[in-house]
């Protein structure tokens, strides 16, 4: 009989040496700055080319069937990876590279996919060499997204689609985008819907980046002028969109609880060190300020439970890898609490904390100011805070409807 | 606001017709679009001095219309509702009140009509780290040849780059932190030694830090008597605060509006979004909470006019009530409008931005949470 504990220390001496070997250690600990950034500088280009290692190896979707390009390995062999990858500083730059490849389309793909679709998307988003954005929301279609227009018609030998998306993440920069088109106009709102997996590289699709409210322009506009899709890009049955599309909100709701980071590299300063950095301490080394002392320890109470519970959950699921209704309350918690350090960070900078450039500022008070405003999309997109805690009612309670329709 | 006289009343229509029709928050992203140097338009601030507003506080002999502080706080409710940007506050109502609280004959005739005409640009400049400590002065003031000579930093000096005289808080004795030993004095911005660099804040406005090294100056350029300061500065800061406590009052009021009328407009569902309990008690629990704010600021400005004795412990009421509705309030606005939201096209961004650099201005609400403590005496 094999010993479970020693396989599974073998494999973690593999992966150090393998982590040893090819992630370069000028780049460790460095995920934010190297991920974030909009110009692509020599250490970027040092993080994208161990993101090419990383995923022509498998890692970057490690529990991904090895026959797609996938790691092949077990949850539990996943965690031994990032725990690694953690101790490192190492860090998983495709999940940014691929756009939404990695979180959400391609395990949609795995569940719902055809074997040519699986055959044709999952190796290349595995290697990093696609970017996925996601048309779902339109202007009037939101948190009522079953209320979408956007339209794809049956012409012989492919579909027509024409709509207009918005919000849509990437849509610029993207090659691909999963979009949630009216199939059939006649049948009652959900069973109209269809997922398809539109090429971007065409003359029927325009995009408009707009301005966040941090500076940067993630998200665009998305015009839809008698596009182009295939007929061997529907994903799912035809008016099963519905289900499809809920199905890979579930990953984004899990990408979003806090599990994963999606980028990893090592812990960030905490609160409290930040706050003595800032504030200084009496004799007795307890922050200066009492009355930002309580709330910096609600927020890193609150912060711990929420640990506490995804390891909670995580125990208790093992073995089972399917998302449940428990990403809905985690996503809520995880975007509460992100928020609330935000804002603390910046009272805790002070007069640091209200920088937008130039001089006079540390790069990390800067960074502060605009995680803070970035920050504030976490608790709207993939469900809002509110659509989230209607779910909660509805689904987790059994409580009735009533006027909180959707 | 609630007991206006007639003339409050009349300034206050004045005040709003002319910043929603001169002044608007779009002017306001022109300007910050604009990349302007001072961080407020030239023309804006010289039609606010035409009409007289920077001249509120200061007396008639002095060319004022010396109308009090409740005055002033109408009229930066009105230019707090749509971001309007100028120097008012920091002259006007900072500054002057300086001068007018402890200045000599000669300093108020030398500054306070052409402060009044908005001719020139008076500052305080208290702050040397990022959190507000006045008490904290390390800037010193040495005695030299029967004046002074002054060295140290001032960091988020409101309107610091287009000042022309600043009020600078310094020390001339006592201990490190404590109020003794500490004098004002004003130096003009084009004196030799004084130095300054602009910081580009999240709110585009104009804030400096100002550097004063080996900056001479004559024994009349002394505020008030030497180390003997601090309760002046107190003063000053209490009425920066009710003044901030009105700003605040009008970003968040008009958060409030445009947020109200988004719940009812907005449909999703086939009905209005403000129709979703989630969301109408939330609405309804931010204008309980705006009622109360509004309660204290107003009290913390009609004290400063009568001249009453819990000034100070309003004045921190105000400050951190408004300035916590102000915050949620901006966060809730932000939440509700969704996508839309946390685009910079909308101006719920700049209304956020706006609302924290007001917040953390002269005490956040914990400072003031504290100092209300110890002036009810636990
Ligand atoms: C940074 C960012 C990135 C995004 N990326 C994408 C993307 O890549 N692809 C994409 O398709 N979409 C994307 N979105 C859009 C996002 O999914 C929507 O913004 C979200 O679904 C909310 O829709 P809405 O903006 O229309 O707000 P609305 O639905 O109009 O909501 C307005 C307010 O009403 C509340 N509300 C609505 N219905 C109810 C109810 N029944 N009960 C209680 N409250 C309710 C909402 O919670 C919100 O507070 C992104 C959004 C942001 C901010």
């Amino acid at each position: 009989m094999t010993d479970p504990s020693a396989e599974l220390e073998a494999f973690r001496a593999e992966v150090r040496t393998w982590i040893e070997q090819n992630f370069p250690k000028s780049l460790a600990g460095r995920a934010g700055a190297l991920m974030g950034g909009e110009t692509i500088d020599d250490s970027q280009r040092e993080a994208l080319e161990w993101g090419k290692r990383l995923g022509a190896k498998g890692w970057a979707t490690p529990t991904w069937p090895a026959e797609y390009g996938g790691g092949g390995l077990s949850q539990t062999q996943a965690r031994v990876l990032n725990q690694e990858l953690d101790r490192a500083g190492a860090f998983n730059p495709l999940v940014r590279t691929t756009g939404m490849g990695i979180t959400m389309v391609g395990p949609t793909i795995l569940e719902y996919g055809t074997e040519d679709q699986k055959q044709r998307h999952i190796p290349r988003i595995c290697r990093g060499e696609v970017f996925w954005s996601l048309g779902y929301s339109e202007p009037n279609a939101g948190s009522d997204l079953a209320s979408l227009q956007t339209r794809a018609e049956d012409a012989g030998d492919h579909w027509v689609v024409n709509g207009q998306k918005t919000w849509t993440s990437g849509a610029d920069i993207s090659d691909w985008c999963g979009v949630l088109v009216r199939t059939d106009p006649d049948a009652p709102k959900r069973d109209g819907i269809s997922f398809l997996m539109i090429d971007m590289n065409q003359p029927g699709i325009e995009t408009r980046p707009i301005r966040l409210i941090g500076g940067a322009s993630p998200f665009c506009e998305t015009f839809f002028n008698d596009a182009r899709a295939e007929k061997n890009e529907m994903l799912g049955e035809m008016n099963a969109g519905w289900t499809v599309g809920k199905r890979l909100l579930q990953h984004e709701r899990q990408s979003q609880t806090g599990a994963t980071s999606g980028l990893g590299g090592g812990p960030r300063k905490s609160l409290g060190d930040l706050a003595k950095e800032y504030v200084g301490v009496d004799e007795q080394g307890r922050l200066a300020d009492p009355d930002l002392r309580a709330r910096v320890t609600d927020q890193m109470m609150e912060a711990k439970a929420h640990a506490l519970t995804l390891a909670r959950i995580a125990a208790e699921a093992r073995g089972n890898a399917k998302v449940s209704a428990a990403a809905s309350i985690m996503k809520n918690a995880a975007s509460t609490i992100a928020q609330k350090r935000a804002e603390l960070s910046l009272e805790i900078m002070g007069s640091q904390g209200l920088g937008w450039e130039g001089e006079g500022f540390e790069k990390s008070e800067l960074d502060a100011v605009r995680n803070w405003l970035s920050g504030k999309a976490m608790s709207i997109y993939g469900g809002s805070f509110e659509i989230q805690n209607n779910i909660i009612a509805k689904n987790i309670l059994g409580l009735p409807e009533n006027t909180q329709r959707g | 606001m609630a007991a206006l006289t007639e003339e409050q009343a009349l300034l206050q229509e004045q005040a709003k017709s002319w910043v929603r029709e001169e002044a608007p928050v779009a002017k306001f992203r022109e300007m910050r679009d604009s990349g302007s140097e001072h961080g407020f338009d030239k023309a804006t601030w010289a039609s606010m001095a035409e009409m007289g507003w920077a001249g509120i506080l200061v007396p008639e002999e002095y060319g004022g219309v010396d109308l009090g502080y409740l005055t002033f706080g109408v009229v930066l409710e009105e230019l707090g509702r749509q971001l309007t940007a100028s120097p008012l506050f920091a002259s006007g109502l900072v500054g002057t009140s300086a001068l007018v609280l402890s200045g000599s004959d000669a300093q108020k005739q030398a500054w306070l009509p052409r402060v009044a005409e908005g001719s020139a640009i008076l500052t305080l400049a208290v702050d040397e780290g990022p959190r507000h400590a006045p008490s904290a002065t390390g800037l010193v003031a040495e005695e030299k040849d029967g004046g002074f000579v002054l060295r140290g930093s001032k960091t988020h000096v409101l309107e610091g780059g287009s000042a022309d005289a600043f009020v600078v808080v310094a020390r001339t004795g006592g201990e490190p932190s404590s109020d003794a030993g500490i004098s004002l004095f004003l130096v003009e911005a084009d004196a030799r030694g004084v130095s300054r660099q602009r910081l580009v804040t999240a709110d585009s406005r104009g804030h400096a830090r100002v550097d004063f090294d080996g900056v001479e100056v004559g024994s009349e350029a002394l505020i008030g008597t030497r180390n003997e300061g601090a309760p002046v500065l107190h003063a000053v800061l209490d009425r920066a605060r009710a003044g901030l406590g009105a700003e605040m009052m009008g970003v968040a009021s008009q958060s409030f509006d445009m947020t109200l009328d988004y719940l009812k407009n907005r449909v999703q569902f086939g009905q209005v979004i403000g129709s979703f309990q989630g969301l109408g008690h939330r609405a309804a629990g931010l204008y309980t909470e705006m009622e109360l704010a509004r309660s204290c600021v107003e009290a913390a400005l009609q004290a400063l006019d009568r001249e009453a004795d819990d000034v100070p412990a309003l004045c921190s009421l105000s400050k951190c009530k408004a300035g916590e509705f102000v915050h949620h309030m901006t966060n809730e606005m932000i939440q509700m409008h969704g996508g839309i939201g946390m685009t910079d096209e909308f101006d719920a961004g700049l209304y956020l931005k706006r609302a924290r650099v007001l917040e953390a201005t002269y005490g956040n609400p914990a400072f003031h949470r504290d100092r209300y403590a110890t002036l009810k005496g636990f």
